[in-house]
């Protein structure tokens, strides 16, 4: 498509519409030629897969794909009945069809980010669950930055057909080698009728990594849509802001849990546009500031009768130094839509600290108790050994005063 | 019989007024003593400023815990050295479980084992006091206070907002925390209680009765008489 060639070229010069400007120049493009992972129990990098919720065993996932740099490194064999995995690459040569997915969602227009990834041809995961499949087990990918000073530029496809079911663990990370790079993840999801998608993203990076996922995904009738988005660790920005579209009858929930450490620059949250008849919405955050600036969206756009949606940004202040910023936003466009939002900023109340201490416990260990209760009981649904990974991150990030 | 607590002249401000203006009182060992008056007279807020709540500022005076000054002290170091409180509206504490509460207090871990007996069984996994009823606050507070094992204990109207089959029960388990349960019979745990309508003292009786008004102890009595002087009497004078 030639001029939307040229569209895209524009767009190189095209800002992020949130967040810090990244000079793209500053990256050299990682490697398409990645190593092989045959063994995740004997990889190299098996403690930072753990790190962001990916097994090394395999034994509860349905199937394992790792992407190094830019060049898929392992896909495992254990695949099961109506679950397709493959690199994107291989899926376009086995399905004709798939280029009509490809950019459909997301316009590579949109910003520079998402426009380097489309001449660059990014490379990234297919996922396909056939019409009529229900996955049980979750479904597992990587995506590490090894390489310093470049960019990871992955376009991943996830399709969940009519009445298919799959849940899946995304955790992107980068190697300590890798610490000044950038990750930019452009995912397009598309979930037929009648289906269900849970999709968990657990990040962990470099205090000097830049990242800029571009996310969208398109909710089929009365299908259901959950994103859990996890970032623990020190990083040096993220900006996201992961978009759905959903159709009659369709919902979804966008769950955001986020510690913005001491010269951390996060700018998360979600967008929703309820475009079809009865579609529900909710988008809940919990966010702490222990020194780093965190900004916390959630845009919910009402443009059908009988939708309903809720908006909750809630962020703790435990340090000083950093700031918090919730952004809620509720756009209508029909009169027969509820949307309602409630937004909380600022420190934990005495008195809960003080009722804690009063059975006994100090004021550090009252105050990591409300916290990790505030982070932890956050998400609803989340997959289990996900939930025991994000006890154990919050149990060992020091949460006292 | 030894000193639990002496309260001497004790001045102290909750948000910017002086609410108690020279409080004079004293709880023995093993003494239950009630603490009457009308409402606004500063009872709650003597309590607090006990716990060591930061709500109530202390202007002048001491409190004595065992001989100890504790004026000075944190509620957790006044929580460690064996003060509990049973709160009248203690605040909700979203995502934190009744549960890991009362495992990280308990100094009687066989406690949780006995949630059910406080018709509490299937509220350990639910955030603390987030859409109980009054009744359940007041088993709930009752089921940490139970774990804490503490010396001596403030309770703040054990009895208020609770219906009539459930008062049996908290007034049964208030026994309990105060009650030997070898003996039976002999009382090893200090308290002192507010209450407006005496019902409690059925369930544990008292020693001593303090009315208080205005800021400060006014009479000090056999609590069975000053109760039915304030039924016939009111507070006035």
């Amino acid at each position: 498509m030639p001029g939307r060639d040229s569209s895209v070229k524009e767009a190189l010069n095209k800002k992020g519409a949130y967040g810090k400007d990244i000079d793209l120049e500053r990256y050299e493009e990682g490697s398409k030629d990645a190593d092989q992972v045959a063994d995740l129990e004997s990889s190299e990098y098996r403690r930072y897969m753990e790190n962001v919720g990916v097994v090394a065993d395999e034994m509860a996932r349905s199937g394992s794909l790792m992407f190094i740099d830019n060049g898929m490194s392992h896909c495992s064999p254990r695949i099961q009945e109506g679950l397709e995995v493959m690199s994107v690459s291989e899926a376009l040569r086995k399905h004709d069809g798939l280029k009509d997915f490809m950019w459909n969602a997301m316009d590579p227009a949109k910003d520079k980010y998402t426009a380097k990834t489309y001449l660059e041809d990014g490379d990234g995961f297919f996922v396909r669950v056939k019409s009529g499949y229900h996955i049980k087990s979750p479904m597992q990918s990587c995506m590490l930055l090894k390489t310093n000073r470049t960019v990871q530029n992955v376009h991943n496809i996830i399709i969940v057909e009519d009445g298919a079911s799959l849940e899946m663990i995304t955790g992107c990370t980068s190697t300590r080698h890798a610490n000044d790079s950038l990750h930019v993840g452009v995912t397009e999801m598309y979930i037929g009728d009648n289906a269900n998608l849970t999709y968990s993203m657990v990040h962990s990076w470099g205090d000097k990594t830049n990242v800029r996922p571009r996310t969208k995904t398109v909710v089929g009738r009365n299908s259901n849509y959950v994103n859990n988005y996890i970032l623990l660790n020190p990083v040096e920005s993220i900006q996201s802001f992961p978009a759905a579209d959903l159709a009659e009858g369709a919902s979804t929930t966008y769950n955001t849990v986020c510690l913005a450490h001491a010269g951390s620059d996060i700018d998360t949250g979600g967008m929703v546009s309820l475009n079809g008849p009865g579609s529900r919405a909710e988008i809940m955050s919990r966010s702490i500031s222990m020194g780093g600036k965190m900004c916390a969206r959630g845009r919910l756009v009402g443009n059908s009768p009988g939708a309903k949606a809720h908006l909750e940004c809630r962020s703790i202040i435990l340090k000083d130094g950093g700031s918090t910023l919730a952004i809620p936003e509720l756009e209508a466009h029909v009169a027969d839509v509820e949307m309602t939002h409630e937004a909380a900023v600022g420190k934990i109340a005495r008195d809960q600290i003080e009722y804690i201490m009063s059975r006994g416990l100090d004021e550090d260990q009252a105050v990591s108790m409300i916290v990790k209760g505030f982070l932890s009981g956050s998400i609803n649904g989340l997959p289990e050994s996900l939930q025991k990974d994000l006890d154990a991150a919050i149990e060992q990030a020091n949460l006292g005063s | 019989m030894t000193e639990m607590l002496r309260i001497a002249d004790l001045r102290a401000e909750a948000g910017g007024r002086e609410i108690l203006k020279g409080v004079n009182l004293t709880v023995e060992e093993g003494e239950t003593c009630v603490l009457f008056g009308p409402n606004g007279s500063g009872k709650s807020t003597l309590l607090s400023t006990i716990m060591g709540y930061s709500t109530c500022k202390v202007t002048e005076g001491q409190i004595l815990f065992k001989g100890q000054d504790i004026t000075g002290m944190s509620v957790d170091e006044r929580a460690r050295l064996g003060i509990g409180m049973m709160m009248q509206r203690p605040p909700n504490i979203f995502g934190v479980k009744l549960g890991d509460l009362v495992k990280a207090s308990a100094k009687n871990r066989e406690v949780i084992g006995q949630a059910a007996n406080f018709k509490l069984g299937e509220f350990l996994d639910r955030d603390i006091n987030v859409g109980f009823s009054g009744g359940e606050i007041k088993r709930s507070e009752l089921l940490q206070l139970t774990a804490q094992k503490p010396e001596f204990i403030l309770l703040d109207e054990p009895e208020s907002g609770v219906d009539l089959e459930s008062i049996d029960l908290i007034g049964n388990k208030v026994r309990d925390l105060l009650f030997d349960p070898a003996s039976g019979s002999e009382r090893h745990v200090s308290s002192l209680v507010i209450t407006h309508t005496g019902q409690i003292l059925d369930y544990i009786g008292a020693d001593r009765g303090y009315v208080m008004k205005e800021g400060v102890i006014q009479r000090t009595g056999n609590p069975a008489d000053l109760l039915r002087n304030i039924k016939q009497n009111g507070y006035g004078e």
